[in-house]
């Protein structure tokens, strides 16, 4: 009966079973109708040692090409940078990772301070007053996006959607949708830039006028391309909308962020600041807005106050809004967040500052830059002009797609995404490839002489 | 005391032209960032990140790490919060490359050991609950609920029939209302009767054609099993009714019953508390939802699927689509496989026993100082009734922050809300014998300084980092984020 998790020995069971006033721990069951009792044992597989069961698992792991194995140029809001060892090092410690939301101030004055940090960070690197304490992912805090969009505008359902949208975003925004009642009219992108194209935008906004909540837009685009934000919170405005502003932090450390063009609600990805891409999860969303729209605002935020004595000190604050207080009339349902993740990502924002992120996010775009002029002599060129960041789709010619996924695999490598996968009206043989500087300069020779052999001209 | 840094931030800290990273090498020709970006993109003005040598980051969150209670340190008997110790064995099988440096759009053919243990994950939580399919893909409890609901929903209209109401009792947890909202439903309440139990009359009266689901937690939260679950559920179904089971008091059920075999059509698990998985100070959770065969069509997409040993990803026509941008977190299902795995059925059985004994014995240490509104025996937690607190100028939540001067953290107060300045105690199983004992000491001597000394438990917490935290003052002030100037 004892386990190695479970401090019970059969002399005490007795014991506790007495000291509770029954005679067999049956007896303590009496509301569960004995019909209702599970009579045979679970059919799951037997106890492991733990070195039997590490070695289980060290075997699946192995059934994996991980980034380690192969060299790959996926990215999409999934991006591979280097972590420095101090960050695993903190998010290690099981102050942090064993303590639960800290409900109670006094005995958890450690994730509360960091969390304000890192709300900190949030709001600096996208340019706005506040941000909350962190959502599940960069599609869901999306979603979290367009409910507070809808709470800004006084329930308006309708969205203008940037058709250069992550679709993998747009897909978990439709999951949504069907309950919410939401609309999404597509905004076009241009066909030269692939950018947000204006006339689009008016004349969306104009054909649903007073119905609008929120225009979306992506920067860098799903092409990888930085979209010029100026002027949409003016239409926007006009429109009684807000501006809902989906964008990668990186790129925010050289390039205006939302937050500098007025975008009212900044959402995305933080997962490649100090977090592993581990197939997607545990992820890092993050959402950034102004007090204005404190009220409509999802999630935990941490404030600072005093103690009694008058020392600094902080704790949960807001949470009016949450459904612990609020039940269905909280802005969000969310409880459990990415807590642990916000701790990661802390450690890295601190360890680069603004000169350290401001160098990964150069040699991510000169790697790019890199693979470009490569690609370029074997007449490959983006399907778009534009100014990429660290990712941008290139045209394959037609018919290549099988030579090149061939070679792929034989040199162990994984070029990019096929966008066509994933998006309608793109061509067949687009691929979006995401550099960074985790990627060596025999890496992108290697990219290079593939996409230009297989993929050159046949 | 040279560190005794309290509340100094980053910010503060920081100093212009210090780094904590080095310089990464340059094997590509460098080019400037005024060629890659043209000046009307680039950034004018800097973000405001703190600047700061290796070290000092280092120490800086070391520091901030002691000022938390956490479950490696002491107790923690949150109720409903299921704070059990958390396996090192999972941590360290979490960090492995084969599984962190993974890529969501990776074909599967590469990603077959991971797919391989979601797969069985989901059969396993399937056996442990007696549900016929199981999602991995919600990322947290309350994203569960959601998750869940909209299943429901597709179902409901896969049948031609748009219900719009979801009945939840009074004494339920916060989300599950907010989860209904934000799923499109309107809620409606159900009455607890005076055993603390569902009001079996008033669901009854309350359900229609037009009901989509009855949301409720069992044990519920007062910690006590809802005897007529098989009447709840017959009379659901009757008029179509989806019962939905708010899996959080999961642990106490664990090998001695099955919401499955108790007529729940759908549930949510929370990893992040019956299986181990760490709570992270709020997340990564992971919430899989199990369903029964009905509504296994409308389960989330992608699906993972076994051909003879062969994993694939599909995504089924009547799927609600995708409610995360990847497969949710994932390094929390390798955690709870390493636990199931480290379990087995005898282990597994043994984790709803021993939780269900300690609550029993916690509670009859107890009781002669404070009892509970409603009668046991318990499940793996119970809920004080703190209103006798009232009659000497004290609240539960002065009760809860002297607690915490002992080493202990706080119950969960203040809810449910059915009971009047609730104290809500879940020990789990891991706690030995002696610290249930010690803990019944320390919360007999805590009542007895109530009576004798209350003034000490008003200006609690006396032996932490912090006095008493004024949290009107954050609410009114709302400094959210770093004042620099």
């Amino acid at each position: 009966m004892t386990h190695r998790f479970i401090p019970r020995t059969l002399v005490e069971e007795k014991e506790m079973l007495q000291a509770t006033g029954v005679e067999r721990f049956e007896d303590l069951l009496p509301a569960i109708p004995a019909h209702l009792r599970l009579a045979r044992p679970l059919d799951v597989p037997a106890a492991q040692s733990e070195m039997a069961l590490s070695r289980d698992i060290r075997r699946l792991a192995q059934k994996n090409k991980g980034m380690t194995e192969i060299v790959s140029f996926l990215g999409m809001g999934w991006t591979k940078h280097f972590i420095p060892a101090a960050v695993d090092s903190i998010v290690s410690r099981s102050e942090f990772t064993t303590a639960y939301t800290p409900y109670q101030a006094e005995a958890s004055q450690g994730s509360l301070q960091q969390i304000f940090e890192y709300q900190t960070m949030v709001a600096e690197i996208a340019g706005t007053e506040i941000s909350n304490a962190s959502l599940y992912d960069g599609a869901t805090a999306l979603v979290e996006g367009l409910i507070m969009a809808c709470a800004c505008t006084k329930n308006r359902k309708q969205f203008a959607l940037a058709s250069n949208l992550n679709p993998r975003y747009r897909e978990v925004a439709q999951t949504y949708s069907a309950s919410n009642g939401w609309t999404f009219h597509d905004v076009a992108w241009t066909a030269d830039e692939g950018a947000l194209d204006r006339a689009s935008i008016e004349s969306v906004l104009a054909t649903n006028s007073g119905k609008i909540a929120a225009l979306v837009v992506q920067t860098p685009n799903t092409f990888g391309l930085l979209e010029d934000l100026s002027g949409l919170t003016d239409l926007c405005k006009a429109a009684g909308a807000v501006l809902v502003v989906v964008s990668d932090p990186l790129a925010n450390l050289i390039s205006d962020p939302p937050g500098a063009f007025g975008a009212d609600i900044v959402v995305g990805e933080m997962l490649g600041l100090g977090l592993p891409t581990s197939l997607g999860g545990p992820s890092l969303g993050y959402l950034a807005t102004w007090k204005k729209h404190l009220r409509q605002m999802p999630g935990r935020v941490v404030g600072r106050t005093v103690d009694a004595e008058g020392k600094r000190a902080y704790c949960l604050t807001a949470q009016t809004r949450e459904q612990h207080i609020r039940r269905e009339k909280a802005t969000s349902n969310i409880c459990s967040n990415q807590g642990l993740m916000t701790v990661a990502c802390s450690v890295y924002l601190a360890l680069q500052g603004p000169k350290g992120l401001e160098e990964v996010a150069e040699q991510c775009m000169t790697r790019l830059a890199y693979v470009r002029t490569g690609l370029a002599k074997a007449g490959i060129k983006p399907l778009f002009a534009g100014t990429p960041f660290q990712e941008q789709a290139f045209r394959l010619p037609s018919g290549s797609r099988a030579r090149v996924e061939a070679a792929c695999r034989t040199a162990g490598l994984l070029p990019g995404v096929w966008l066509s996968d994933l998006m309608a009206n793109v061509p067949s043989e687009t691929i979006l490839v995401c550099t960074s500087e985790t990627h060596s300069k025999s890496d992108l020779d290697l990219l290079v002489s593939i996409l230009s052999s297989a993929g050159g001209a046949a | 005391m040279l560190h005794d840094d309290t509340g100094r931030t980053l910010f503060e800290k920081s100093r212009p032209g210090q780094r904590g990273t080095g310089e990464i090498e340059w094997d590509v020709p460098r080019v400037g960032l005024d060629t890659l970006v043209p000046a009307k993109f680039r950034r004018k003005k800097a973000p405001r990140l703190p600047e700061l040598s290796e070290g000092e980051v280092v120490r800086h969150f070391v520091n901030l790490s002691t000022k938390n209670h956490h479950i490696d340190k002491g107790f923690y008997p949150l109720g409903s919060c299921t704070m059990k110790y958390n396996p090192k064995v999972n941590e360290s099988l979490a960090r492995l490359a084969g599984f962190t440096t993974l890529h969501p759009l990776q074909p599967a053919e590469t990603i077959q050991g991971a797919l391989e243990l979601m797969w069985r994950l989901e059969r396993m939580l399937g056996e442990i609950s007696g549900m016929d399919s199981v999602s991995l893909q919600p990322a947290a409890g309350a994203h569960g609920e959601l998750t869940a609901l909209l299943v429901v929903r597709a179902y409901h209209l896969s049948r031609g029939e748009d219900r719009r109401k979801v009945l939840i009792p009074d004494s339920a947890h916060g989300t599950n209302p907010a989860s209904a909202a934000i799923a499109g439903f309107e809620c409606v309440t159900v009455k607890s009767a005076p055993d603390g139990r569902t009001d079996v009359e008033d669901l009854k009266s309350k359900l229609g054609p037009d009901v989509a689901a009855f949301m409720i937690t069992n044990p519920n939260t007062v910690g006590i099993f809802e005897t007529r679950v098989e009447e709840i559920c017959a009379a659901c179904h009757a008029v179509g009714t989806q019962v939905y089971m708010d899996g959080a008091n999961l642990n106490a059920l664990v090998g001695i019953t099955r919401p499955g075999d108790l007529g729940f059509d759908v549930m949510h698990f929370n990893l992040h508390k019956t299986f181990t998985t760490p709570h992270g100070g709020g997340g990564p959770g992971c919430g899989p939802i199990g369903v029964k065969s009905h509504l296994s069509a409308f389960l989330p997409s992608p699906r993972v699927e076994n051909h003879e040993g062969k994993f694939t990803l599909a995504k089924p026509a009547t799927s609600i689509g995708p409610v995360h941008g990847a497969f949710g977190n994932f390094l929390i299902m390798v955690r709870a496989y390493a636990y199931i795995l480290a379990m087995g059925p005898e282990g597994l059985a043994n984790v709803g026993h021993t939780a269900v004994l300690n609550a029993n014995y916690l509670y009859a240490k107890i009781k002669e100082g404070m009892s509970c509104k409603f009668d046991g025996p318990y499940m793996h937690e119970f809920v004080l009734d703190g209103s006798p607190l009232k009659a000497l100028g004290l609240h539960t939540s002065d009760f809860a922050k002297r607690l915490m001067d002992f080493g202990v953290y706080a119950p969960t107060i203040y809810f449910p809300l059915i009971v009047p300045e609730a104290m809500m105690i879940e020990p789990t199983e891991t706690e030995s014998r002696e610290t249930l004992d010690r803990f019944a000491e320390i919360f007999l001597e805590v009542l007895r300084e109530c009576k004798e000394s209350p003034e000490t438990v008003h200006s609690a917490p006396h032996n932490l980092p912090l006095k008493r935290v004024d949290d009107v003052k954050a609410a009114k002030d709302l400094i959210l984020t770093h004042p620099f100037e």
